[in-house]
């Protein structure tokens, strides 16, 4: 299986975890990423602030040279990059005006654009073309006794997903058990963790993150599972600022990539796991059977 | 003596036009449709911190109140996590009515001063013209100088975690092919009818 792969800017800054762990998985179960060829930022929800048609043209560039490199479908990890690449297929399919405006400036670059790029998260693709069944028999090493909260972020399924559901998805769910987790119950899977927001009013960012943390530390939780890079950072980085204005939340939050790559038998360092603030205890041994 | 403050808005107070302009734009179409029942405001996880409801927004513009919400905090505390666009019953497409209003609050410069939130939306926006791709730590540093610098020496604890963990990155991202994407972004400049960008 081969995909093009759009990293996005997260993946090589603060969410850089998430590649390091991503790219050994996926290499493990026969699924080549080929990074696009001279990718540019997709514009996230900053860009679209402030400029709609040149948001456009922004994330359109990188399906355009993708439907021209391929291979054709492209798999994006990050929650915004997935969103704003989506959005924009979906914007030039449903309205002419956005359609000539952005053809007019792929065409400054020798590029076009015809629409046939599908946008694809990893987590679509481990579910869906790879199969849980492949999965599990790479497993060497079951998350036994490990509780896990997933949690998912908001925009990898909504508005524009089609692999699951906007509110109550379940393909984590069910990876994570395909690991041996012990996957709980975690109804705020899908609640905004705040997003930028936590840098810029932080009043509001933070509790909405805080939220979060305090639900799965409530509930057991050993460690949070995420998908996307901002997500990852605002639960992990900020739990000082939030335990100094709202008393106890601490918990570690990884990447589902991180976990799969425990339970194949890799080890933390090959995963990226020391860029936690809040580290995860290292898994039991495993008793000789 | 409390200066006397009047509470309710004059038909005078309407910006003729806006509703219509803001409908004019892709996606924003079914705004027409509102039937003020509040699933937005009831969805909304930030809506708690709002000075106007998204429900009260929505009929702020379409009612033309222009200068109301364009001054707004609403909008900017907007995080886009599309919770109201996929439950609202006329598929209204909120989230994207919220974007429209940014884009011509930052053009015409009335967002609230004391929100950096504007001020990141701009120099995001120029680095990836510049560079064509974001370095985060960078930006984060230039917000931090232009919108408070205080805050760099509130988030030191942030910031030495970021180093300690290997995630503060100081060398700027960049594409190659920097000239083709500058040709693209000003080609999308002059475009028909759409505005240009404020930066």
């Amino acid at each position: 299986m081969k995909y093009s792969y759009f990293p996005g800017c997260s993946l090589k800054g603060l969410g850089r975890a998430y590649e390091e762990s991503l790219l050994p998985v996926m290499r493990q179960l026969g699924v080549e990423l080929v990074e696009l060829e001279d990718w540019n930022c997709c514009g996230a929800t900053a860009y679209m602030s402030v400029d709609e048609q040149k948001a456009s043209v922004l994330a359109a560039r990188n399906l355009a040279i993708a439907e021209k490199t391929g291979p054709q479908d492209l798999v994006t990890p990050c929650n915004a990059c997935y969103l704003v690449l989506n959005k924009t297929k979906h914007n030039i399919a449903d309205f002419p005006d956005i359609n000539q405006g952005v053809q007019r400036a792929l065409r400054k670059a020798n590029l076009t654009y015809s629409g046939n790029t599908p946008v694809r998260h990893p987590l679509d693709v481990l579910v869906n073309d790879v199969g849980l069944d492949v999965i599990k028999e790479k497993v060497v090493r079951p998350l036994k006794g490990l509780k896990v909260a997933p949690y998912y972020g908001c925009q990898v399924v909504r508005p524009y997903a089609t692999f699951d559901d906007a509110w109550n998805p379940t393909t984590m769910d069910r990876l994570l058990a395909t690991l041996g987790a012990e996957v709980l119950h975690f109804p705020l899977k899908t609640k905004c963790c705040g997003g930028s927001l936590t840098g810029t009013i932080p009043e509001a960012g933070l509790r909405l993150t805080y939220i979060l943390l305090k639900e799965a530390v409530r509930r057991g939780a050993d460690v949070i599972a995420t998908i996307c890079p901002l997500c990852q950072f605002n639960l992990d980085a900020y739990q000082d600022q939030i335990e100094r204005r709202w008393g106890p939340a601490r918990i570690p939050t990884v990447y589902l990539t991180q976990l799969m790559g425990l339970a194949f038998g890799l080890s933390p360092a090959q995963l990226g796991l020391k860029r936690n603030f809040v580290p995860m205890k290292p898994l039991a041994e495993p008793t000789p059977a | 003596m409390t200066p006397i403050k009047r509470t309710i808005k004059y038909e005078a107070d309407r910006v003729r036009g806006f509703a219509k302009e803001i409908m004019s734009v892709s996606g924003c179409e079914q705004l027409q449709s509102c039937i003020q029942c509040g699933t937005c405001s009831g969805t909304c996880p930030l809506s708690i911190y709002m000075d106007f409801s998204p429900r009260q927004v929505m009929a702020l513009v379409r009612a033309d109140f222009k200068n109301e919400v364009l001054r707004s905090q609403t909008v900017w505390l907007c995080s886009s996590c599309y919770a109201c666009t996929v439950e609202c019953p006329r598929q209204i497409r909120i989230t994207d009515i919220m974007y429209a209003l940014k884009q011509r609050a930052i053009k015409e410069g009335v967002y609230p001063k004391r929100f950096p939130i504007p001020v990141l939306a701009k120099e995001f926006a120029a680095m990836v013209r510049r560079k064509g791709r974001i370095t985060e730590t960078l930006l984060v540093l230039k917000l931090f100088l232009k919108a408070n610098w205080r805050a760099v020496l509130g988030s030191w604890r942030l910031g030495l975690g970021l180093i300690r963990t290997g995630r503060f990155v100081l060398r700027h991202e960049r594409i190659e092919r920097q000239a083709e994407l500058a040709a693209m972004l000003a080609a999308a400049d002059n475009n028909n009818g759409q505005p240009k960008e404020a930066a």
